[in-house]
């Protein structure tokens, strides 16, 4: 049987992590932050949500364990195929000219995107100039990045996506299959560097002219949705493109000012000039 | 029967056309909004919405992210994305893992949702190939949410009103005529 969360007990267990470890969750949209929360009580049989937040006060390992379970890391090869097209036909031939093309994946996750991306500028003859940052909270999924081993059974929903994105050849031209694993091509990984990073806190110094953060700050409200806008408009080159997921819009945001809309259908922003 | 503040309708296959028909049948000042969760093809992004819009008297979008909730429109939940109700009148979405294959999640909508409403909400569930939505309108049951289930004789596919009927104690099991006059019938 499921526990019932309240409200209150949720903002109890976020005050007892600010004190303890500095990290603020109170600005974390509440639906998929409750719904996190339900599966940590249910995978790691806690009888309460009172008994979650003293392991987690006083057990820092446990801490660092909920961080990761309490972040979102699903994600797909060209997902949305569309959106990667737009950035094959629209943005690499506004970038190609470029001595060097800066390149931040701010919430990789598992790595999937990062891929993406590499197959995209291979393709494109732009790889060799590319040079690709990668970040996540959480390291554990980076170390799945790095080692480019994934389910095959998730290379099918990949492969379909790499087709509608009509790509030059097959997505299996850039991955081995050994029973029930896929081997990514660790060439791809050539220009990227892989840095533990929070969003929320973490203060980036670099320059880029392409951020992806695709559905990231579905997991914020907007104060701290409008705050990452920021920071990221603070680290783009002029004229730099910002992508978000297909269902997010920079548009509520203050700090949406800094940006004119690239492709509204692909949620492709332009850091304005 | 008032006191309501939102209306989520859950179905799968077969759904299509019974949608249509509750959205031709409201007025155009409905009072509340509608949050349509309904399954879809992943990988067909557009087309949908504007299918169910040809006939709908209310305007029906697919919601972005921390969209505002305004009463006489129908949300309908995006393509490869949960939906949820946030708290502050607001729609959130998510990627999270699929539940029970799905997502869109019948029962993340209704769960969320009745999170918010509590009884003022009005949940429906019509045909539909799977179990999604048992959880969610049980959850809802519980927390004293109005509950419909379509009349599984009259289903093209029953196993989801089915599924519904045997997790909780629908208020009402209607044919689809009777969904519509019931839906059109509540006051805020």
């Amino acid at each position: 049987m499921e526990i019932e969360i309240d409200i209150k007990e949720i903002r109890t267990l976020v005050t007892a992590i600010k004190t303890n470890y500095g990290f603020d969750f109170g600005e974390y949209a509440l639906s998929s932050f409750k719904r996190r929360l339900s599966r940590i009580l249910e995978v790691y049989k806690f009888e309460n949500m009172q008994k979650l937040t003293d392991r987690v006060a006083t057990d820092k390992p446990f801490y660092e364990l909920f961080l990761k379970e309490v972040t979102v890391n699903t994600t797909e090869m060209f997902r949305d195929p569309s959106f990667w097209k737009k950035m094959k036909e629209s943005v690499f031939p506004l970038v190609k000219d470029f001595p060097v093309i800066r390149i931040w994946h701010s919430a990789c996750s598992s790595g999937e995107e990062v891929y993406s991306m590499a197959i995209a500028l291979k393709e494109a003859g732009l790889y060799d100039k590319a040079r690709i940052f990668a970040s996540d909270i959480n390291e554990d999924v980076i170390a799945k990045a790095l080692e480019g081993k994934y389910p095959a059974r998730n290379m099918e929903l990949n492969g379909f996506n790499y087709e509608k994105y009509e790509g030059p050849k097959k997505l299996n031209n850039y991955f081995k299959t050994n029973g029930d694993y896929a081997y990514m091509d660790l060439d791809l990984l050539k220009n990227v560097t892989f840095k533990k990073f929070d969003l929320v806190q973490g203060d980036q110094f670099q320059r880029f002219d392409i951020i992806l953060c695709r559905n990231v700050l579905i997991y914020f409200n907007l104060p701290l949705q409008d705050q990452v806008i920021a920071k990221f408009a603070k680290c783009m080159s002029l004229g730099g493109f910002l992508a978000v997921g297909s269902k997010e819009t920079i548009a509520w945001c203050k700090s949406a000012e800094n940006f004119s809309t690239f492709s509204l259908e692909e949620k492709i922003y332009q850091k304005k000039i | 029967m008032n006191n309501f503040k939102a209306v989520v309708i859950g179905g799968s296959a077969g759904s299509f056309p019974l949608v249509v028909k509750i959205l031709s049948s409201l007025p155009k000042d409905y009072p509340f909004p509608v949050f349509l969760a309904l399954h879809r093809l992943k990988h067909i992004r557009n087309g949908f919405v504007e299918a169910l819009s040809i006939k709908s008297n209310i305007p029906v979008i697919e919601p972005h992210d921390k969209q505002q909730i305004k009463p006489g429109i129908a949300y309908l939940a995006p393509s490869n994305y949960h939906m949820y109700v946030e708290l502050g009148n607001t729609i959130a979405l998510s990627t999270e893992e699929m539940v029970k294959y799905s997502r869109p999640s019948i029962d993340l909508t209704f769960d969320t949702a009745s999170y918010v409403y509590k009884d003022k909400m009005v949940g429906v569930i019509v045909s539909g190939a799977n179990t999604d939505g048992a959880d969610g309108i049980r959850k809802s049951k519980e927390r004293g949410a109005y509950t419909i289930a379509q009349n599984p004789d009259e289903a093209t596919i029953k196993t989801m009103p089915d599924a519904a009927i045997k997790a909780a104690q629908m208020d009402h099991i209607l044919t689809i005529d009777e969904i519509c006059k019931f839906l059109v019938s509540i006051k805020p």
